[in-house]
């Protein structure tokens, strides 16, 4: 479904006709002015995020599996995310180096989808393959609680579907979690979306060197 | 007590509400159809859930659309159907919408929307031609209208997404339903 489209591609009606009505709606969503992006009430979103999150509620009977189906819906979005944003904003060029496409997702992601740069990139300490994008308040996190009984479950994994689909798509797999990180002296804690790269990625970054 | 404040319009409430990118929020949409389709199988009934989450959304959405807007009861489904299209749309989308095509009861008619961001980077495949894309929007005025008591049936006319030039709704008021109070204040 919602397939995003591909230049000026378009396929023909039923008819064999030339449909002209579809190649507008498409041309005004591509040329839309990057600079000034429709915009849509943030309220509009956590309805349409809640709903997201509830249907898949009543679809599975584990918070594993709940966290798989958001990041599954977050995935989808992030593999259309990585196809329009490189076609708009980069010339249709896309990363080919680790760093290059990190800092993709913590600011030209990042920045379009929710407004600014993520909080944080770091790389972990311990793992070599091992990176982490860390966000204070993140969107999606901001009008959710989470019930004592649903323990870790962190609504973060859309977002991290999202990365993981940018990334896949990007030729960069890597196993894509959200956590919740308690800060010190605040209430609500801040959510990292840690990458774990797949080993092949670090195989070839190393031989590109 | 103060005299109740005047209605504001959907501009003055859109620019003073937090908004997000409509990509993100377009693109979220798109993963939602694409979880039902691929969970439901038949579009009429992923038409349906749509319907089902709209006025899930509905039911809550009017409570923030009366505290933002002032708005005090219509005094009639006219005033309704202006208030969904201009104040409604505008506050949460950012869009307005046309009303047109009255009957001659002022009791049915059409809105309709040139822009409609839940539709960008959409194509109809084949295989989805009877999908009402849209859906959830139906239902959300639905469920918002039973809220202030009214009964409505509303239905696509013309949908972009099938080559119609523009999207129509069919706002078709039914009944008032009379307030049911939960619980008795004078006992």
């Amino acid at each position: 479904m919602s397939k995003m489209m591909k230049g000026a591609t378009s396929s023909p009606s039923p008819s064999g006709m030339y449909d002209v009505s579809k190649t507008k709606l498409k041309h005004q969503t591509l040329l839309q002015d990057y600079q000034k992006p429709q915009m849509v009430s943030l309220s509009a979103f956590a309805f349409l995020f809640s709903e997201l999150v509830q249907y898949n509620q009543t679809q599975v009977d584990n918070i594993a599996e709940l966290e798989r189906r958001l990041e599954d819906a977050g995935y989808a979005v992030g593999a259309r995310v990585l196809e329009l944003f490189c076609h708009r904003e980069k010339g249709n060029r896309r990363e080919t180096r680790l760093l290059g496409i990190l800092s993709f997702v913590h600011s030209t992601v990042w920045k379009v989808l929710f407004g600014k740069v993520a909080d944080s990139l770091e790389k972990g300490t311990e793992h070599e393959d091992e990176y982490m994008i860390s966000e204070k308040e993140l969107l999606v996190n901001r009008f959710i609680s989470i019930p004592k009984d649903m323990g870790t479950f962190n609504c973060g994994a859309f977002v991290a579907g999202i990365v993981r689909g940018v990334l896949d798509g990007a030729g960069f797999p890597a196993v894509v979690t959200a956590h919740f990180v308690p800060v010190e002296g605040q209430q609500r804690p801040r959510t990292t979306i840690l990458i774990k790269f797949a080993e092949e990625v670090l195989r070839r970054e190393a031989r590109l060197g | 007590m103060p005299p109740p404040a005047a209605p504001r319009s959907g501009d003055a409430i859109f620019s003073s509400v937090e908004r997000v990118n409509a990509e993100l929020f377009t693109l979220t949409y798109g993963a939602i159809v694409r979880q039902l389709l691929t969970d439901l199988e038949e579009v009429e009934e992923v038409n349906k859930q749509l319907d089902q989450m709209g006025y899930n959304i509905g039911i809550r959405l009017i409570d923030e659309f009366l505290a933002k807007s002032n708005v005090s009861r219509c005094v009639d489904f006219k005033e309704t159907a202006e208030m969904i299209a201009k104040v409604g749309f505008k506050m949460f989308l950012g869009i307005t919408a046309s009303v047109t095509n009255w009957d001659v009861d002022g009791t049915c008619c059409s809105l309709v929307l040139e822009d409609n961001p839940l539709v960008n980077f959409v194509e109809l495949p084949d295989s989805c031609q009877g999908l009402h894309y849209c859906n959830i929007l139906s239902g959300i005025i639905r469920g918002a209208l039973e809220m202030v008591s009214m009964k409505t049936e509303v239905t696509w006319l013309r949908d972009m997404l099938r080559g119609d030039d523009v999207f129509e709704l069919q706002l078709k008021f039914l009944k008032q339903v009379p307030e049911e109070y939960p619980y008795k204040d004078d006992e």
